[in-house]
């Protein structure tokens, strides 16, 4: 029975990383921009919905609905002032601007929140056990398979089967001639800048039992994030998903099986994983 | 940048063609740090020389990645992995080895470079975002062993490290004990930093130092016309992680205590600040940077540490939107306002296709 507590455990905890990471994936793999504060939104919306159950009662799903609408409204505002004038520089000058909004957000809610994690706000209805028929499991990791699976769907069906994602594709795979044949991918990335900000939000506020919140938040999980994006493929919606579970599963697997070697396994996993398929292993197609 | 381009400026470092044998008059600012060095030990007062120590040993550190990501444009976001293989090592090589500590030096210098060189063949066939993701698993593999590997380097708990012999014991010389004050530890870390100047500084104006310049702007082009890119690469990486391994050493031996925070992907982007606030591709970048930080962080953190991290955030943010070049590109521009020309200028943003 140890399999299915590592396989149901895994793909609960690579559904948090996908909610959370799949924005990401689309914002490296469209504008090339490496954003390493991308957990930060995830870590404000862990945040928000805490302060919204506690102090103004409000449910907890409407909670990381609202927190997750509150990140992608920042999101928004951030890409429009702090990243578009970095869509021309290198690498380099992304991934230090980015680090360095990650340390202005441990400041942040370290001034306002405090420096210790904040406890789990979750509703009655999640606690306990659930009967899965051969034996019973927690009702909040079910919740969160259910929800990433959802979201899963939902995300498919806009990026495979609406015009919308149809455009966001052909952005992903050409910018160059997706704007020659008229289609405005500034409006687009910003559009899907601030849905995946508003993604990784709720991903942090309804996975805030499994990654729990606190200042060091971003810092801490960036490099699982990046780990499933790169994994997956920059800008690759399938790949990140099955990149998710695997490091969910893989993690798992390894707290389980070989506690020991802590995340070892996980890192020396990646490692060959980036040198074998150093552009992904489900890698979006690209013209370049 | 809007700065009318003399056409005398070619893009050559900011360095004397001659080194330093043959001072200009106008060159005499090269003594500047050093003279500055060592006023601080004859100056400040008992007590400050370990913080002046941290500086020297950060500037160092720095400088070695200054190397491999400024001059041959290597993204790496795991060099703090090799500091902290440089710091256990000669850690654990005082205690178990030879309390040596120059012995100790060069063996944790020759452990790291020799890492940095292996693992450099793996990840420099690859580029971009692909190359600084396996820079941060390389470091994080090493956390982990540190981290798990409790018998040698003490775990989460860190390694206490034993007082080392006197510098230059083994030449049988005792005058150069480590003292309290730290002020053996001083004189030891600028001396090696010294030296580490000078071999950086051959380096990047050899034709070498000259190809890698090429490889960060063009490895295709640079290809074509024969340049050996990867060896090269090879190579200027695992210099570097020398370099950055003698830092750790010299940590070690100074401050005595080698935690897993020197392994930590924190240290790796500190450094990466440190070097982008100086300046890169300037050497004296790492020096302005390393010494603004540690200073400026030793005075804040000790008001409170969370203001610090604001403030670096920001700093970094406005480096990177609205500072070019840093503090040394700031330098420049202000020494223009006042008429003298320096050739460095297009370096900072000539390469910039």
């Amino acid at each position: 029975m140890l399999i299915f507590t590592i396989l149901l455990d895994g793909i609960a905890y690579g559904m948090v990383l996908f909610i959370i990471s799949v924005g990401l994936t689309v914002t490296m793999g469209l504008m090339r921009v490496v954003n390493l504060a991308h957990g930060a939104f995830a870590m404000l919306g862990g945040y928000l919905a805490s302060v919204m159950i506690r102090h103004y009662g409000i449910p907890y799903v409407p909670a990381a609905f609202l927190a997750a609408i509150a990140c992608g409204a920042l999101g928004g505002v951030a890409e429009l002032t702090i990243y578009r004038p970095l869509y021309r520089k290198g690498e380099l000058a992304q991934v230090l601007l980015t680090f360095g909004l990650i340390f202005i957000s441990i400041a942040a809610m370290t001034l306002i929140f405090g420096p210790r994690p904040i406890d789990e706000s979750m509703p009655k209805w999640l606690e306990g056990l659930v009967d899965v028929g051969f034996r019973t499991y927690p009702t909040y990791r079910l919740f969160l398979i259910g929800v990433g699976a959802a979201l899963a769907l939902a995300l498919w069906f806009i990026i495979e089967r609406s015009l919308f994602g149809a455009r966001l594709r052909a952005a992903v795979d050409d910018p160059g001639m997706a704007r020659a044949v008229g289609i405005n991918v500034n409006l687009l990335f910003t559009l899907t800048f601030v849905g995946g900000c508003a993604l990784a939000g709720f991903g942090g506020a309804i996975g805030a039992g499994i990654l729990p919140i606190d200042p060091f938040y971003a810092l801490r999980y960036l490099v699982l994030f990046l780990v499933v994006v790169v994994i997956g493929g920059l800008g690759s919606f399938r790949g990140s998903l099955a990149a998710a579970l695997a490091v969910g599963i893989i993690e798992t697997a390894g707290k389980y099986l070989v506690p020991q070697l802590g995340s070892f396994l996980l890192w020396i996993i990646v490692f060959g994983l980036l040198l074998w398929r150093p552009n992904g292993l489900l890698p979006a197609k690209t013209a370049s | 940048m809007n700065q009318p381009i003399t056409p005398a400026s070619t893009p050559q470092l900011n360095l004397p063609a001659s080194g330093l044998t043959a001072l200009r008059p106008v060159d005499a600012w090269h003594l500047a740090p050093w003279i500055i060095a060592l006023a601080f030990y004859f100056l400040v007062p008992p007590g400050f020389h370990t913080l002046g120590t941290n500086v020297l040993v950060m500037i160092l550190f720095t400088l070695s990645l200054d190397l491999a990501l400024g001059f041959a444009g290597i993204i790496t976001l795991g060099h703090a992995a090799f500091f902290g293989v440089g710091a256990y090592a000669a850690g654990v090589m005082v205690s178990k080895l030879t309390p040596d500590p120059i012995m100790g030096l060069l063996l944790a210098t020759a452990l790291a470079g020799v890492l940095g060189a292996l693992t450099g063949m793996l990840i420099l066939h690859t580029q971009g975002v692909a190359m600084f993701m396996l820079t941060l698993a390389i470091a994080s593999i090493f956390y982990e062993v540190a981290n798990q590997w409790r018998s040698v380097t003490g775990g989460d708990d860190g390694l206490t490290v034993p007082r080392p012999a006197a510098l230059l014991a083994y030449f049988g010389f005792e005058g150069f004990r480590f003292d309290f004050a730290g002020k053996t530890a001083y004189l030891y870390a600028l001396s090696v930093l010294f030296v580490w100047f000078l071999i950086a500084w051959r380096i990047v104006k050899s034709p070498f130092g000259r190809s890698l310049d090429g490889i960060r702007q063009n490895p295709r082009r640079m290809r074509a016309i024969g340049t050996p890119v990867w060896w090269r690469l090879v190579a200027m990486y695992g210099i570097s992680c020398a370099m950055a391994g003698s830092a750790g050493a010299l940590q070690a031996h100074a401050i005595r205590l080698v935690g897993l925070k020197s392994l930590e992907l924190e240290l790796s982007g500190i450094v990466a600040v440190m070097l982008v606030l100086g300046g890169e591709r300037r050497l004296y970048g790492a020096f302005l940077g390393a010494a603004f930080y540690v200073l400026v962080h030793d005075w804040a953190a000790a008001i409170n540490p969370f203001y610090w991290m604001f403030v670096v955030g920001a700093l970094l943010v406005a480096v990177v939107l609205f500072l070019d070049g840093g503090l040394m590109g700031l330098l420049d521009r202000i020494a223009a306002l006042f008429g003298r020309k320096k050739s460095g200028e297009e370096q900072a943003s000539g390469d910039a296709k």
